[in-house]
């Protein structure tokens, strides 16, 4: 790989040991991918990953937070004091609600390396913004910025919405990242990587959320790591609909890009998605395709719920309001329990809006900096899940063990109240 | 004396010898393994319930969660991870993957290692030369 004098200055150790073990990490990643250099970036979104589950619990005894960031994001055994960041960094979603905590069934001492961990990034600039969503509460990467960002939902939103560039990164490439402010050039950094190759033709009405959902985790499901071109979408989008479709199809495959005409920013028209190639594979979405997703999503067979999540990703302010009036005046019942997800930031907002006393009042709780598949946090013996998340839908079944209902909010929030799940496919 | 010889590219260096465990399917690091023990824990997979704990790993790529690395790099520290890698299609998760588990790895190999290895075959990884040999051979599976 082709190094700059900037850069190979840098692993010389110019600018310290912490940044030359950042660049040599990148050097060995970017050799295995076969990139032929690296690329400046000042926008990175990565994890201080010491405290999340499987890795707390592997911790080396009485490891200080610089020797955790060395041994988790840098992937050293030596311990290096760690040095401010240079490239802007914010991070992801961290173990635990700050509020919450013990209602999530979090020890004290993972509460106290949490705290010790929020110090550490306080201290060398790493923002807490703590969400999967850090293009709600202030990243938001402009049209054609190099980006080092993990969270397969954001950077599917980054890339395909924004037209900004990033691959999927790990929590040791983004670490190093924000250390030099590079990454390597490879992949959808690289325009002609950008194009799609597979067509998908909408045949039916998508408008509400759910429809998003079955759409993008339909088209995950099929065309896996590609790039796929949507026509024959008659609604305009919004950030929640994006959001949602993005992180479903970046669940049931692996996809990272996206092109709409006439809707994302890199492609006005079917041939400019293509770059006037054929596409390599045509599919087409209709009413049974949206079945077999429903179907897909829909594990559970008990209809009596123990657990409703909302809030993946997390969610945005106007999601909190439709749900704080879906909530009004009403009562969950005394088998359930309501948890709703946002990022702290949109918290704050709510609760001066009064939402999050409505969400309360109801009897349910409105969580913050968390997630209940990352975190791994859950109310006590939980069989029954119902969301509106096409992502937790899928994975919670793997990760927590659960029955999975999947649907509308207003019918997740109507099944709140009942104790028992009231959706269909066709409301 | 080698049975069978795959060339390829070494992306990470070192030479071990091991059993192999082959899947034609790609692996999920989040929700996906148990890194305390190795262990394939997606439900619709098929080495569900069998661990790549000490094992030569020879499957078509990475899946799922920008946590891949972290997870294989939680099985390296609970001395659950394999010894080796091979696989065929390059992604970040899986380039990530294979630096910080620290074992040799192998990729672009001249015969699809899904393919023609099998199960509990004894085989020779280089990771320095990218040459993969395959010394015993596991028994050919009954048929049906």
């Amino acid at each position: 790989m082709q190094l700059t004098d900037a850069e190979k200055r840098i692993l010389d150790g110019a600018e310290g040991p912490a940044r030359a073990a950042a660049m040599r990490l990148l050097v060995r990643y970017g050799t295995v991918l076969g990139a032929e250099r690296l690329v400046e970036t000042n926008n990175v979104c990565g994890g201080a990953v010491g405290t999340l589950p499987n890795r707390r619990n592997v911790l080396p005894p009485d490891a200080d937070m610089d020797a955790v960031y060395s041994l988790m994001n840098l992937d050293s055994d030596e311990r290096f004091e760690i040095p401010p960041v240079k490239a802007n960094t914010w991070k992801l979603i961290e173990a635990m609600d700050p509020e919450h905590w013990a209602a999530q069934g979090v020890s004290a001492a993972t509460k106290a390396l949490v705290e010790k961990n929020a110090a550490f990034c306080n201290r060398v600039g790493i923002n807490r913004c703590n969400t999967c969503t850090p293009y709600q509460v202030g990243n938001v990467p402009v049209f054609g910025e190099h980006c080092a960002w993990m969270e397969s939902s954001a950077v599917v939103y980054v890339n395909s919405i924004l037209g900004a560039r990033t691959n999927v990164e790990g929590a040791q490439s983004t670490a190093a990242a924000s250390l030099v402010g590079r990454i390597p050039y490879w992949g959808l950094h690289i325009p002609e990587n950008r194009l799609a190759t597979h067509h998908v033709e909408v045949e039916i009405e998508i408008d509400d959320m759910m429809d998003w959902g079955l759409l993008g985790y339909w088209v995950g499901e099929q065309v896996q790591e590609a790039i796929p071109v949507l026509t024959g979408l008659t609604h305009a989008g919004e950030l929640r609909k994006f959001k949602h479709f993005g992180a479903a199809a970046a669940t049931s495959g692996a996809v990272e890009m996206y092109h709409v005409p006439g809707m994302t920013p890199e492609a006005p028209t079917l041939e400019a998605a293509t770059g006037g190639h054929r596409p390599a594979v045509t599919l087409r979405y209709g009413a049974a395709e949206r079945r077999e997703a429903y179907q897909h999503l829909n594990s559970a067979t008990d209809p009596d719920i123990d657990f409703i999540m909302l809030g993946c990703p997390h969610n945005s302010l106007d999601q909190l309001r439709l749900i704080a009036r879906l909530l009004e005046g009403k009562r969950v019942s005394a088998n359930t329990d309501l948890w709703i997800f946002t990022p702290n930031a949109i918290r704050t907002v709510a609760r001066s809006m009064g939402y999050e006393a409505i969400i309360e009042k109801a009897g349910g709780k409105l969580m913050s900096d968390s997630c209940p598949a990352l975190s791994r946090v859950s109310p006590a013996d939980v069989k029954v899940v119902a969301t509106d998340s096409a992502k937790q839908a899928h994975y919670l079944p793997a990760t927590l063990g659960y029955q999975v209902w999947f649907g509308r909010v207003e019918e997740v929030i109507a099944s709140a109240v009942a104790g028992r799940w009231v959706g269909r496919l066709d409301a | 004396m080698s049975l069978l010889t795959l060339r390829g590219r070494g992306v990470v260096g070192g030479v071990v010898e091991g059993e192999a465990l082959v899947t034609r399917q790609t692996i999920s690091g989040f929700g996906g393994i148990n890194p305390q023990t190795g262990t394939i824990t997606e439900r619709r997979h098929e080495l569900v319930g069998q661990s790549f704990a000490g094992k030569v790993l020879v499957f078509p790529g990475a899946k799922g969660s920008s946590g891949w690395a972290s997870n294989f790099q939680a099985a390296r520290l609970a001395g659950a991870g394999p010894i080796a890698i091979l696989f065929n299609v390059m992604t970040t998760k899986i380039a990530l993957g294979a630096v910080v588990l620290r074992v040799p790895a192998v990729t672009d190999l001249d015969q699809d290692p899904t393919e023609v290895l099998r199960t509990g075959d004894w085989v020779r990884v280089n990771g320095d030369t990218g040459v993969v040999e395959v010394l015993r051979r596991a028994a050919e599976p009954r048929a049906a």
